[in-house]
């Protein structure tokens, strides 16, 4: 479910690292109650077993967090494990949950929005990555400098360009790209999947645009609007380039 | 402390080496002490293009290895004794460079000289990331042509992030563009890019435009800078970057083509 941006792949002869992009279904745990649990669980998988045999899920903690109800990581990874699912991640959870998760050998798939904020947690800030300017809101990340052919930049949340993006740069976010400025490089919004992400551009050149990985090419793109504001958004599947009346 | 000044470009055969030796040529004729260096270890020029390669004892590489003193490498400039030369190796690879020898070299030299002048090899490797890490302004060496701008687009994203500035959280490089081999001319019939189209893409502080000039040959192949060569349009041009660069305002020149005597008499444009 996860594609990782900030990965760069270093080859050797024996081992290589690759970011890759594959669905993965999110089990949102909502109930204390692990005899319930365990019940709805068996339903859903009777439903489509053939889908469901040995397939990786991610917990997400953030509901029951919400409740303010406590549950016992182990037992729950029983019964999840019994019913023949591999948990793979944990999300939404409080730190003390995540610490856990890591200690049974169990990644904790950063995700800043759907971070549970307990009212006594502090909230936790990410360290912005690439030296890019961040504002006061952690996760929409500012660019006031022209980004230049071969950076790369990458949001969390929203990502504001207040200047050019040139051929051969390529900006990421999982929120929404606003760019005033040319885009002529790259601009994928939504990385993580969200297909309700836009892009905003005041000048479209770009040699790619994406959005919740659904992706025109500058050969698709040109002679629909250039030199004028624009917004792109995902339709039915399919990307949509509009003047912004 | 000195003012280090890297001129590159990413693309090769653009005038890199030419304005090198023009502008430290110019700031050290307007009095300041200034020091160009070589960085292009293996493939060296800026000794021809100043003159003086037979002089050429020493090198960076030496004086980085500790076979011989900067004042040993250092060659004085037959032309004007301000200006003092760091000549690069012609028989060792771009990789005999250390980030730390280059550092220290640059302490030095910056105890002694008001300007250093980094002549950066082409490409983004070793010896072009040497020769932009510590600098204080960086001169985009461009020409009107779309490969070029690219690259230099290229090598602009790596002053704001691979250099010692950008890794110490300093104040940015000041960045400044040299559009060089400019022809009006073949702007105008759509061959070449046009000043506006660049600055579109790169959007830099212009600090001036070198037209293409046979003048520039000539004083290459005679090893002296051609802003020495005051009649000539690019050694006016150089000229004015090097005012420009120090503080003074000049109008822009050679941007739009000489206009024939024909013109000039019925005012046509």
């Amino acid at each position: 479910m996860t594609i990782n941006a900030q990965n760069k792949s270093y080859s050797s002869p024996a081992l290589e690292f690759k970011s890759t992009m594959f669905s993965v279904p999110v089990l949102g745990v909502a109930s204390d109650d692990l005899i319930l649990i365990e019940q709805v669980l068996n339903e859903k998988i009777k439903l489509a077993p053939e889908f469901f045999k040995h397939s990786p899920v991610i917990l997400d903690f953030q509901d029951v967090n919400k409740k303010q109800l406590t549950i016992a990581l182990d037992a729950l990874l029983a019964i999840i494990r019994k019913a023949g699912l591999f948990v793979v991640g944990v999300r939404g959870g409080t730190d003390e949950q995540h610490q856990k998760a890591i200690d049974l050998g169990i990644a904790v798939t950063a995700n800043t929005e759907v971070k549970a904020e307990l009212p006594k947690t502090p909230k936790i800030i990410t360290a912005p990555k690439d030296d890019v300017p961040v504002s006061d809101d952690s996760t929409t990340v500012l660019i006031t400098k022209p980004i230049r052919s071969g950076q790369r930049i990458y949001s969390h949340g929203d990502l504001i360009v207040l200047a050019q993006v040139g051929a051969g740069a390529e900006i990421l976010a999982e929120g929404n790209i606003h760019i005033y400025g040319t885009l002529r490089g790259r601009a994928l919004a939504g990385v993580q999947g969200n297909i309700h992400a836009r892009i905003f551009c005041s000048d479209l050149q770009a040699e790619l645009i994406s959005i919740a990985g659904h992706y025109k090419i500058s050969d698709d793109i040109q002679g629909a609007v250039s030199n004028t504001p624009i917004q792109i958004y995902l339709q039915k599947n399919a990307l949509v380039i509009k003047p912004i009346a | 402390m000195a003012r280090i000044i890297v001129v590159t470009s990413g693309k090769g055969g653009v005038g890199k080496t030419t304005t090198s030796a023009a502008i430290s040529m110019g700031l050290a004729k307007k009095g300041h002490k200034t020091v160009v260096i070589d960085f292009d270890v293996g493939l060296r020029n800026l000794d021809l293009i100043m003159g003086c390669e037979r002089r050429v004892v020493y090198d960076i590489i030496n004086v980085i290895n500790g076979e011989a003193s900067l004042n040993q490498a250092l060659i004085k400039d037959k032309n004007c004794n301000l200006l003092s030369i760091l000549p690069a190796s012609q028989t060792r690879n771009k990789d005999a460079l250390t980030q730390e020898g280059v550092g220290n070299i640059l302490e030095e030299l910056s105890k002694e000289f008001k300007y250093i002048v980094c002549d950066s090899p082409a490409g983004i490797e070793q010896g072009a990331h040497l020769a932009m890490y510590f600098a204080d302004d960086a001169f985009i060496v461009t020409n009107p042509e779309v490969s070029s701008v690219r690259d230099s687009d290229r090598i602009l994203g790596l002053l704001s992030s691979k250099s010692q500035r950008a890794e110490k959280n300093e104040e940015p490089i000041k960045e400044y563009l040299i559009l060089t081999r400019y022809a009006p001319e073949r702007v105008k019939s759509g061959e070449m890019l046009s000043l506006d189209d660049v600055q579109d893409i790169l959007s830099l502080d212009l600090l001036g435009v070198i037209p293409e000039s046979k003048s520039v040959l000539t004083a290459s192949n005679s090893g002296n800078p051609v802003i020495l060569d005051e009649k000539s349009d690019a050694g006016q041009a150089y000229g004015d970057i090097v005012a420009r660069y120090l503080g003074e305002t000049r109008p822009h020149r050679f941007i739009d083509g000489k206009k024939g005597l024909f013109r000039k008499l019925f005012g046509g444009g």
